[in-house]
């Protein structure tokens, strides 16, 4: 269901999406392209918990883009949407740029993730694996480094271009408006100081990636792991960065062991 | 009319594959393409053909910043304009120009500038361009969401800088100084005229129609694709009820002058294949990275210069088609006169940036492209904005204030069939030193 939620005395509108109704609350942070308004594993998670998933100030209609900044700005973000929504402790999932921002929440109040999931989450820096510049790659070169395989049905679906001038047009300023609100955290290099930070992070971490990821590649799970006291990795197979889309089960499955066990 | 003769200064020995072989000229270019002992003379020889253009009677000698760019070697601009600042006397430095978000603190934009404006005796137009986002965001990693903010801040404070009497604090969101103080102050009062080079932002219009800057819109396109962003910025200017002075707007444009239009293409024509093919050749995902242009410049489909859209433009174009489409004016002096006086009246525009070395090009060439001009073209096209005022041109000390560089005393030598230079101290200096 999709509502906007008034957030900072109504100054900021925030488009939400919540999945499920019972159980206890699912913090949902999207990656860099946003949510996608096609998210089956959301609805999926949503029979087990109350699932809530925000967009990001200057992702699709949620406002205030301009007052965030840099991942703390965008962390405090978070801690206030769950304060006034009157929930003080929630598991906390992030795919890709969403992982780092919810790694940055969970470290700066340690009491407000119960369980944290980070999916090839972004955040760290290997001079010996750099990260392919994504920002400067093209639809068609994207496909290859976002999906395990770039010619299955879902990796076209995402990566197709709409014949109709308008509607590309306004695909291009979306895709413009978001990738530039992930500027500010992942240009040109993602590393905003979570490795001095992330020590702090008590929750249990489950550091999820698919094999096959190709824009952060799961060496990087090890930094997760290195710099997270009780975390744990899980790589799934056939999948690739897109990993709650293209291995939707999987995905499901594991994050559900993890927060129920 | 006002001519300032512009320099790119592009690297002329890209290999003839270099198209097939290589994804982009800009950023990411392999380093192995560049010779450093060629550069030293390209270098030479560009500084040769600007002194000379100021010979030629230009008005402006204009060079710019670009970086990891095979066709703009000048990362630093300012060391060519000091360079020029000693071996030019009438011309004015065009610096087009720093681009001041790159600078930590930019009051080092306000200190060199403020050099140049005192070395060459008050001759600098300070130039002000966001930069491309190939120089910004992928060479120099500025954050593309922030970058205009980060600009606009900058100038704030080189304004300052320029014209506070005193030292003052600065608490800006991306720069914090505790004492700004400009030693030295510029030689033009309060500060050298500014122009805001640009590649069809709609924001910049606003900006420079608040601030009464020139706006010049450095195209490589020529004057038919040029008209839609000149049409824009005079909009912005009439709606805001200025002056729509042709002085305002600067526009570049490449000119090659012979004695014939045959002539033209035969001598000029595989220089601009080299440019528009070569030197142009950018990789698409570096063209516009994600929040450079802003969603209103975006809406109002102004088109890129580099990437894919614009290669697919210039896909298989002839030299009639460059000649044509208006990316090139070129010909006899009768026909290069009749074409751009066209242009710079359908433009309305009073400060032409005339490219005349452009991709490959020789110095034989280039000096003959330049003195044509100068001598045929030049100066029947000086009264076209007869009844206007020029407000963007520099100020400079009177001529004969002005200090001139010593004479050198070297000269060339031969020893054992080489060729060196020698210094050589007049006699009586000799005596006096014992």
């Amino acid at each position: 269901m999709k509502t906007i939620q008034k957030v900072r005395d109504g100054k900021l509108s925030v488009e939400m999406h919540t999945f499920g109704s019972g159980g206890e609350p699912l913090l949902y942070l999207h990656g860099a392209g946003g949510l996608l308004g096609v998210d089956p594993f959301l609805d999926e998670l949503g029979k087990d918990f109350r699932v809530i998933a925000p967009h990001l100030p200057g992702f699709g209609e949620s406002t205030g883009g301009e007052q965030i900044d840099d991942v703390i700005d965008a962390a405090l973000f978070y801690h206030e949407l769950l304060d006034e929504l009157g929930i003080d402790s929630a598991h906390i999932v992030g795919h890709s740029m969403g992982g780092m921002l919810a790694a940055e929440v969970a470290a700066l109040d340690v009491s407000r993730a119960k369980k944290l999931v980070l999916v090839g989450a972004a955040g760290f820096w290997l001079d010996e694996n750099p990260i392919p510049d994504f920002f400067a790659l093209d639809l068609s070169e994207l496909g290859s480094y976002l999906f395990a395989d770039p010619r299955s049905p879902l990796a076209r679906m995402f990566l197709a271009i709409p014949e109709d001038m308008n509607q590309l047009a306004d695909m291009y300023v979306e895709r413009v408006k978001r990738l530039s609100m992930a500027s500010k955290f992942l240009w040109p290099i993602p590393d905003r100081g979570l490795k001095k930070r992330a020590y702090r992070i008590a929750a249990p971490t489950l550091v999820l990636w698919g094999a096959s990821d190709r824009l952060i590649p799961p060496v990087y799970a090890g930094e997760f792991t290195r710099h997270i006291k009780h975390a744990r990795v899980q790589t799934i197979e056939g999948a690739g960065h897109m990993l709650p889309y293209e291995q939707h089960d999987a995905f499901c499955k594991a994050v559900r062991g993890f927060l129920k066990g | 009319m006002k001519f300032t003769w512009f320099h790119l200064m592009p690297y002329r020995y890209l290999p003839d594959d270099f198209k097939d072989k290589y994804r982009s000229v800009w950023v990411d270019i392999p380093r192995d393409l560049y010779d450093p002992k060629v550069g030293h003379r390209l270098y030479n020889d560009y500084l040769d053909q600007l002194e000379f253009a100021d010979q030629m009677g230009f008005d402006g000698l204009g060079v710019n910043e670009h970086h990891q760019n095979a066709y703009g070697l000048m990362p630093s601009p300012n060391i060519m304009g000091a360079a020029m600042a000693r071996r030019t006397r009438n011309a004015n430095l065009v610096i087009l120009g720093n681009s001041i978000a790159l600078y930590n603190p930019p009051v080092r934009v306000a200190e060199e500038f403020a050099m140049l404006d005192v070395i060459s005796g008050g001759r600098l137009v300070a130039g002000f361009p966001v930069g491309t986002s190939m120089d910004t965001n992928f060479c120099y990693g500025e954050v593309p969401a922030t970058l205009r903010e980060k600009y606009f801040e900058a100038h704030d404070l080189i304004i300052k800088a320029w014209t506070e009497p005193d030292v003052f604090a600065f608490n800006g969101k991306y720069t914090k100084l505790r004492y700004v103080n400009l030693w030295p102050k510029p030689i033009q009062q309060p500060h050298p005229p500014i122009w805001i080079p640009g590649g069809g932002s709609v924001e910049t219009w606003d900006f420079c129609a608040d601030h009464a800057y020139q706006y010049s819109f450095l195209s490589y396109f020529g004057y038919i694709a040029g008209k839609k962003v000149a049409d824009g910025y005079w909009n912005v200017m009439a709606k805001k009820g200025k002056e729509l002075n042709p002085y305002s707007l600067g526009f570049a444009q490449v000119v090659a002058v012979a004695n014939t239009d045959e002539e033209a293409e035969r001598l000029y024509s595989p220089h601009m294949d080299y440019f528009y093919n070569r030197c142009l050749h950018v990789y698409n995902g570096f063209a516009d990275a994600p929040g450079y242009r802003t969603v209103s410049t975006i809406r109002a489909g102004v088109l890129a210069q580099v990437g894919k859209e614009a290669a697919l433009r210039r896909e298989g174009m002839t030299w009639k088609d460059f000649v044509d489409q208006g990316y090139i004016i070129a010909g006899s002096p009768k026909t290069v006169r009749e074409r751009l006086t066209h242009a710079m009246k359908s433009l309305n525009c009073g400060h032409l940036m005339i490219l005349q070395q452009i991709g490959s090009m020789p110095p034989e060439l280039v000096r003959l492209n330049t003195e044509l001009f100068a001598r045929e073209v030049m100066p029947q096209m000086r009264g076209l904005w007869n009844g206007f005022e020029d407000k963007w041109s520099p100020k400079p000390m009177p001529e004969p204030e002005r200090a001139m560089p010593a004479p050198l005393n070297f000269r060339r030598v031969e020893t054992n069939g080489k060729t060196a230079t020698a210094a050589v101290a007049p006699a009586h200096e000799s005596r006096s030193a014992k």
